[in-house]
């Protein structure tokens, strides 16, 4: 496995768009900080920034590397090399790339510009293990809906509704509902309806840190039970990890019983 | 030597009471062993000093013009039996005591120290701890309570009693006093001209400083945190608050300042930092706020019922959830050169204000009002799209309500006063 | 030896191999013919593992391939397409295999037999598609396993390296070794098979050596052979 991951992360490497993302992270760092030169302010942009555009490019980034690698995969599967590892290997490869470029993009300016010295540096921490983690996530996902659909167009178009939905439509439903239903008690309600979707899962742990005071002056127990003690933090972390887990299980799963 | 013995006293005597100033040491082991003994040998004007020790004690009156010293801390345990200190005359000081196990009584509120009815006191560098009520006036005033360290140990508001608590009390200062876990930090109750100054009121079950129909006070450079709400000020007029420190009041009718029914004061250069609310306002008219900070709160300014003629200029709003939400009109308030830190705004002319006015509402703190569960959406994509349409054209919002001169850079020449957590 | 049986495998709707069965026996060469779609590709995926049947057991030297992996190790594949990542270059994928396969190889020989040194610092994206099919040629001739299966060997070659292709086959028949292979040219499949498999919708129709073939059929080229064996009834 790792010696397929080694080659798809040097393929990966290699290629423009590792470069093009880690650059845009790189001139971003350095402009929300260094035209804005305040690490708050660049904290709560970068929030926004994480929980829309990172899933984004993992998804269409992960659909287009393993539509690419079709060939890579084919000709690795003539080779004395378990199944398994390989795509392990390939996802494994592209999710670090991604979230290395993620990590060292935005890294590099926050401590160039003096992070270790301000006390933004947890939520700052926060938001790129939340990011790698989201990285992770719709890498897999996209990896998922690639394997599941031998058509190019129709697997990218898959890809960028999913998407679509878990970043804007779902909200938009959640809202909904929870005006329809406002007579009801809904804080367990819409606790779940958070935890099923990675990107609203991603925000909650990040308002955990950033909004804190907003959240407590809600009147709900389980609210309140939630969100003010440590329990919201640790669901949260259970429920990304669970969230990463289960595509990757899915994506070894599926790729034993595909064809080539 | 009998003989010089007895001219030594005597002298002593005619100086004493000639000068006001006799002195009587209390110890475990002198000739006085008990406070309440001192007290009933004194005469006016004399000093009872008290050395190091414990004195189970309670129900010490003090009916004459004493001043009391405590030297090294010396303790009167009350045992839990009722009030410890009371005091009916004038001109009376107390210094360096630690006083301890005040009675809890559900029916009267027993004190360690209470004032009734006099005048120029002063309780000084007096420590409290396991009280019921601490430092009680009752129709007191021009008494000073300075450098005092009050710790309760409070877990509701019902079987706790108050820091300082000033009933019918005028023309005091309250300075220097360090409060914490009672149910008011300090309460006011028709207390009027009172000075509340560079007190540290915090982890108060109920709030950190209470006004109730007191006027023309004053609180400022007081640092407020992790109250059950900072300070309520509630039915008083003509309250001057400056420069005080409201922090981390977080819960669900948690802020940092209530106002309620208050009419004619001034909040100026106070810091409001990550309460859920800033400041709460209810049916307030005439307030100036000026030169606030107002940061990382959930909302910085929450507005219930109408309120009139209330000023906002010049103050800093960075990074709270809302800046602003209120559930009816909001006419005749001004809102006017303050600095918002989610302003996009552009100054092409370049004087410092933005060419575009600036809205505070969100549609999303309606949504929130009316259903308070869609919080949990705070911060995402669907919400900035909603609040950016919106703010395109509004629809919920009402036209007039916006600063027309946002400010590009925060207000006031200093930073925000940013006191170091102490977490 | 190589025995399949019972094999079934649908792709949605349209069956391709139902029920076969076939025995290989270990040395020689074995031609896998059959029309477009007649399941050779899908017979020899199968035995690679890259295809999984619906039903039915393949075994290689008395062990089942289902869920394995390791028996790979033993076998030269050369796919019917040429599909290599286009971001490496030659020396780079020849180098990759050889890391992957960790056996030793001699590639240096097979390059100079087909004239690749001066392709073996471009990019394969960059390749025509005869080069690229030798330098597939070079990966599945490499290692030295007991058995090679050659998928359509010679689409794109030109005569000199199909010459070189043939000289290749030959000798490693010589070292005892089985080559399974398929092939649409029927003069190459003359010169070089001892036996030969004929596929038709998903079964075998006809299974034995080439002169078993002309004499079933009474024809004098294999071409014609085939063309006749598919209007005569199945002869197993």
């Amino acid at each position: 496995m790792f010696k397929i991951l080694k080659y798809s992360f040097y393929d990966l490497i290699r290629s423009r768009w590792s470069y093009v993302y880690f650059l845009f992270y790189l001139a971003l760092g350095f402009v929300l900080l260094f035209l804005n030169n305040d690490v708050s302010k660049a904290v709560i942009t970068l929030m926004n920034i994480i929980i829309v555009l990172v899933p984004l490019i993992g998804t269409i980034f992960g659909v287009m590397y393993f539509y690419n690698s079709k060939e890579f995969t084919e000709l690795l599967l003539a080779q004395p090399v378990k199944r398994s590892s390989i795509f392990l290997g390939q996802y494994l490869g592209v999710a670090g790339s991604l979230t290395l470029s993620l990590v060292l993009g935005l890294g590099i300016p926050f401590v160039l510009y003096g992070l270790f010295r301000s006390d933004a540096i947890f939520d700052f921490s926060l938001l790129l293990v939340t990011g790698a983690f989201l990285t992770m996530i719709f890498t897999a996902l996209s990896f998922n809906i690639a394997l599941s659909n031998e058509n190019k167009i129709k697997g990218f178009g898959y890809a960028v509704l999913l998407w679509l939905f878990l970043a804007v439509i779902y909200d938009g439903l959640f809202l909904m509902s929870l005006i329809v239903f406002e007579e009801y008690p809904l804080d367990t309600f819409s606790l779940v309806a958070t935890m099923f979707n990675p990107i609203d899962l991603s925000r909650t742990l990040i308002l955990l840190k950033l909004d804190i005071s907003a959240l407590l002056g809600y009147t709900g127990a389980v609210f309140k039970q939630f969100f003010g003690t440590n329990q919201g933090f640790l669901v949260s972390m259970l429920m990304l990890v669970l969230w990463t887990v289960l595509p990757i299980w899915r994506l070894i799963h599926k790729s034993k019983q595909k064809d080539f | 030597m009998k003989y010089w013995q007895g001219i030594f006293f005597m002298v002593c005597l005619c100086l004493g009471h000639s000068l006001h100033a006799q002195t009587i040491t209390i110890c475990p082991s002198c000739e006085t062993k008990s406070i309440k003994e001192g007290v009933e040998i004194a005469v006016d004007y004399d000093t009872l000093l008290i050395k190091a020790g414990t004195y189970k004690e309670f129900n010490i009156h003090i009916d004459k013009p004493l001043t009391l010293i405590g030297q090294n801390l010396p303790i009167i345990d009350g045992e839990d039996k009722g009030e410890i200190i009371t005091v009916t005359a004038d001109g009376v000081i107390l210094d360096g005591l630690k006083i301890i196990n005040v009675g809890t009584s559900y029916t009267k509120d027993h004190a360690a120290i209470r004032m009734i009815k006099n005048k120029n006191f002063e309780i000084r560098n007096v420590v409290l701890e396991k009280l019921f009520f601490g430092i009680y006036l009752e129709k007191a005033s021009h008494g000073k309570i300075i450098n005092n360290k009050i710790k309760g140990d409070a877990v509701d508001e019902f079987g706790s009693g108050n820091g300082i608590h000033l009933w019918y009390a005028k023309n005091i200062e309250i300075i220097g006093n360090e409060i914490r876990n009672v149910r008011d930090g300090i309460y006011f109750e028709f207390a009027d001209n009172c000075t509340v100054k560079n007190n540290h009121s915090h982890n108060n079950v109920r709030y950190g400083l209470h006004f109730m129909f007191s006027n023309h006070d004053v609180y400022e450079n007081n640092v407020f945190e992790n109250n059950g709400a900072g300070v309520a000020v509630m039915f008083s007029k003509f309250i001057d608050m400056r420069h005080n420190i409201f922090r981390e009041n977080w819960g669900t009718a948690s802020y940092g300042l209530l106002l309620k029914e208050i009419n004619d004061a001034e909040i100026i250069g106070n810091t409001f930092e990550e309460n859920t609310i800033g400041i709460s306002i209810e049916g307030t008219n005439r307030i100036a706020y000026n030169k606030n900070n107002f940061i990382g709160n959930g909302w910085a300014l929450r507005v219930r019922g109408a309120i009139y003629g209330n000023t906002f200029t010049n103050n800093n709003f960075l990074y709270n959830s809302f800046d602003l939400s209120y559930n009816s009109n909001l006419n005749d308030n001004v809102f006017d050169k303050n600095y918002w830190s989610e302003y996009t705004g552009y100054d092409l002319d370049k004087d410092g204000i933005g060419d575009v006015p600036y809205r505070p509402v969100k549609l999303f703190s309606y949504i929130v009002n009316r259903t308070p569960e869609t919080i949990i959406l705070l911060r995402s994509l669907f919400m900035d799209i909603i609040d950016f349409s919106e703010k395109v054209s509004p629809v919920f919002t009402p036209d007039n309500l916006l600063d027309a001169n946002p400010l590009m850079k925060k207000a006031g020449s200093k930073e925000p006063q940013l006191a170091v957590k102490s977490k | 030896m190589i025995v399949i049986q019972k094999l079934h495998k649908k792709f949605g709707k349209n069956e391709v191999l139902t029920g076969l069965d076939l025995n290989i026996e270990m040395g020689g060469i074995f031609a896998v013919l059959g029309p477009n779609g007649s399941g050779k590709t899908t017979l020899i995926k199968g035995i690679l593992g890259m295809v999984v049947p619906n039903k039915g057991n393949i075994s290689i030297d008395g062990h089942s391939i289902k869920n394995k992996w390791k028996y790979r190790e033993g076998i030269n594949y050369l796919p019917q397409i040429a599909n290599f990542p286009g971001n490496l270059k030659v020396k780079e994928l020849i180098r990759m295999i050889k890391d992957l396969r960790q056996k030793p190889s001699d590639e240096e020989e097979l390059i100079t037999l087909f004239g690749l040194e001066p392709f073996l610092n471009k990019k394969l994206a960059t390749l025509s598609g005869g080069t690229k099919q030798k330098v597939n040629i070079v990966l599945s001739f490499m290692f030295d396993n007991p058995l090679i299966i050659l998928d359509e060997p010679t689409s794109g070659l030109d005569p000199m390296a199909m010459i070189r292709l043939k000289e290749l086959i030959q000798k490693e028949k010589k070292k005892g070794k089985t080559i399974l292979l398929t092939s649409h040219i029927m003069q190459f499949v003359e010169e070089i098979a001892d036996e030969i498999v004929y596929l038709l919708e998903g079964r075998i129709y006809f299974k034995g050596t080439i002169p078993a073939l002309k004499k079933l059929t009474g024809q004098t080229t294999v071409e014609r052979a085939i063309a006749a064996i598919t209007t005569t009834p199945a002869n197993v």
